[in-house]
C-alpha cells in the first residue's frame, strides 16, 4: 500500500508541485522573515481571497483574478509604508483585513459561494492538474533564476538597506521585487496549504534554520530540506491516515522547530 | 589632485540648520579629520556626500561631477558607518558580509586577503552576530575596502570598541592612507587621535568652523582652545 501510492498520478503531480513549492516559499520567506515580514505572506493570502471573489463576481478564472489583486495590493501596500512611513506590521494588518472585507462584500454581491471555500482556505495539493503542476514549476523556475541573478542585490539590501544604497544598489526597486515574487509565490501556494496556513511554510522553516548558526547559503539550505522534508512527509502522511495535508505538512515543520530548540537549549548546537 | 568639492552645502530640517553654508575641498591622499561635537552635522555631512539625504543646498562633486547627476561616483568609495545595524541574528557569517560589497564576483579571493590584512581571517566563519564592537567594525571596513576604493569614508562609532580595538583601528586608517594611497575622510570625536593621523582637519559645528592641514590647527594654542571651548558650549547648550 505505502510504495503503491507512489505510482498513482495524482500522487506524483501533488508530490512534484509540493516540493517546488517548499522549496520557492523557504527561499522567499527567508528574506521575508529577516526583513521583519514574517506574516506578509499572510497578508498577501487574505487579499488574494478578495481577488478568487472579483474573479467569480466578473467570470475570469479566481486563480488568475487572485494573482492580480494579491500582487497589485502587495504593491499598493509596499508604496503606502513607505510614502506614509507605516510600520510593516500595521500595513500587514491593513492589507489583511482589506483582503477578506472586499472578498465577502463582493461575494455578498455576487450572491453567494459558488467556490469550494474550504479547499481555498486550506489548500488542495491531491486535486492539482497537469497544467497547475507545469504553471507552479515554471514559476518556481523563474523566480529562483532572478533570485540567483540578483542575489547580491537582493541579499545586501535586505541586510541594510542604507548600505546597500551606498554601494549603488536599486534598493526600492528590489523592495518591490520581493514583494512582486512573494505575491506570486502565495498565490501559487494557496493550492498546497490554502490561505490560513501559508504563512507557516515561508516562516517555520526559516526561523528553525535560522537557530542553526551558520551562514546565508548554509541556512538557505537546511530551511530548505525542512520544508521539502515537511511537505513530502505531510503528504504521503496525510494520504495514508486520511487526514488534512496541510494541518499534517505545518505540524511537521513545527516538529522540526521545536526538535531544534530542544536539541540547542541541550546545547548540542555549540559553535564551533 | 582634486578629487571632493563641497561648495556651500546647507541643509535645513524644518526649523534646524544642520548645515550652515559648509565648503571645503578634499585632494587625492588626503586625510582629512572631521572634528565636532554631537550634533555639529557630521552625520548629515556624510549622508549628503553618500547620496542618502538629497535635500541639500549647493553642490557637491567627486572627481569632477556633481553628484546629483550621476551615481558613478559611489563605486569608487568605501563607507564604514557609524553604527551598522542589522538583524542580530542575521544568518550570515564575516565572509558573507564581506561578499555583499563585492561588485565583482569573480574576485572571490580578494575576500580572503582583505580579512587577513584586517586581521579577521580567523573569523570568516563566525556570525557577525557574535563579534565584539570592534571586530564587527574592521569585518565594516573590510566590506567597504573589497572593491578597492580611491576613497574611504568613516563614521567613526561613539561607544562600544575596547582600547586595543580602537588603536588596531588607527594604525589599519594609517596604513591605508600611506601605504595603499587611499584619501580617508573620517568623522572622530578623539582629537588627540585626529592630531596624529589625519594630514587636514576640519573643525564642523553646522558651520565649518576651521578647515586647513592639521598641523596648523593643532599648533594654533588660541584655535584649539576656541574651538574646544565652542564644541564645550554647544555640548551643554544641547543638554
Amino acid at each position: 500500500m505505502t510504495l503503491e501510492i507512489l505510482t498513482y498520478g495524482f500522487m506524483h503531480r501533488a508530490l512534484i508541485s509540493g516540493i517546488a513549492i517548499a522549496i520557492l516559499c523557504s527561499v522567499i520567506g527567508l528574506f521575508l522573515v529577516l526583513r521583519r515580514y514574517s506574516l506578509f505572506g499572510d497578508a498577501i493570502a487574505h487579499s488574494s481571497f478578495g481577488g478568487v471573489a472579483l474573479g467569480l463576481l466578473v467570470g475570469i478564472y479566481p486563480l488568475w483574478a487572485a494573482y492580480g489583486v494579491s500582487i497589485a495590493s502587495a504593491l499598493i501596500i509596499t508604496k503606502i509604508k513607505d510614502r506614509y512611513n507605516i510600520s510593516g506590521d500595521a500595513s500587514i494588518a491593513v492589507l489583511l483585513s482589506s483582503g477578506i472585507a472586499a472578498g465577502l462584500v463582493i461575494i455578498g454581491l455576487s450572491g453567494g459561494f459558488t467556490i469550494d471555500i474550504f479547499s481555498f482556505l486550506f489548500g488542495s495539493i491531491f486535486l492539482v492538474s497537469v497544467s497547475d503542476t507545469i504553471l507552479i514549476l515554471a514559476l518556481t523556475g523563474g523566480i529562483l533564476l532572478v533570485i540567483l541573478l540578483l542575489y547580491r542585490q537582493i541579499l545586501y539590501s535586505t541586510f541594510n538597506e542604507e548600505q546597500a544604497k551606498v554601494s549603488g544598489i536599486p534598493v526600492e526597486k528590489i523592495n518591490y521585487l520581493i514583494v512582486f515574487m512573494a505575491g506570486l509565490t502565495v498565490v501559487t501556494s494557496i493550492q498546497l496549504v490554502g490561505v490560513l496556513l501559508i504563512s507557516a511554510l515561508f516562516v517555520i522553516p526559516n526561523v528553525t534554520a535560522i537557530m542553526y548558526g551558520k551562514g546565508f547559503k548554509q541556512t538557505a539550505v537546511i530551511s530548505i530540506s525542512f520544508s521539502v522534508f515537511s511537505v513530502v512527509v505531510g503528504i504521503l502522511i496525510s494520504y495514508i491516515f486520511d487526514i488534512t495535508p496541510a494541518g499534517t505538512i505545518v505540524l511537521l515543520s513545527i516538529g522540526l522547530f521545536v526538535g531544534t530548540m530542544g536539541i540547542k537549549s541541550a546545547g548540542l548546537l555549540s559553535r564551533r | 589632485m582634486l578629487i571632493v568639492e563641497i561648495k556651500n552645502i546647507t541643509v535645513q530640517y524644518s526649523d534646524v540648520t544642520a548645515l550652515d553654508d559648509v565648503s571645503f575641498v578634499v585632494n587625492q591622499g588626503d586625510f582629512l579629520g572631521i572634528i565636532g561635537p554631537n550634533g555639529a552635522g557630521k552625520s548629515t555631512l556624510f549622508d549628503s556626500m553618500l547620496g542618502l539625504n538629497t535635500k541639500y543646498a549647493g553642490i557637491i562633486k567627486f572627481f569632477g561631477e556633481d553628484i546629483r547627476k550621476s551615481k558613478n561616483y559611489l563605486k569608487e568609495i568605501g563607507y564604514v558607518p557609524q553604527k551598522p545595524i542589522f538583524e542580530k541574528n542575521f544568518p550570515a557569517t564575516v565572509s558573507d558580509v564581506v561578499r555583499m560589497g563585492l561588485r565583482n564576483e569573480s574576485n572571490e579571493n580578494k575576500i580572503d586577503e582583505i580579512l587577513q590584512q584586517l586581521w579577521i581571517h580567523e573569523l570568516r566563519n563566525r556570525r557577525i552576530g557574535e563579534l565584539s564592537g570592534g571586530q564587527l567594525q574592521r569585518v565594516f571596513i573590510a566590506k567597504a575596502l573589497v572593491n578597492n576604493p580611491k576613497i574611504l569614508i568613516l563614521d567613526e562609532p561613539v561607544t562600544g570598541i575596547d582600547q586595543q580595538s580602537i588603536e588596531l583601528f588607527y594604525s589599519i586608517l594609517h596604513e591605508l592612507n600611506s601605504k595603499q594611497k587611499i584619501t580617508i575622510i573620517w568623522s572622530s570625536h578623539d582629537l588627540d587621535a585626529v592630531s596624529q593621523l589625519a594630514n587636514h582637519v576640519a573643525c564642523l559645528n553646522r558651520t565649518l568652523f576651521f578647515h586647513g592641514e592639521s598641523e596648523k590647527f593643532f599648533s594654533d594654542d588660541e584655535l584649539v582652545k576656541q574651538y574646544s571651548e565652542a564644541s564645550m558650549q554647544e555640548h551643554m547648550h544641547h543638554h
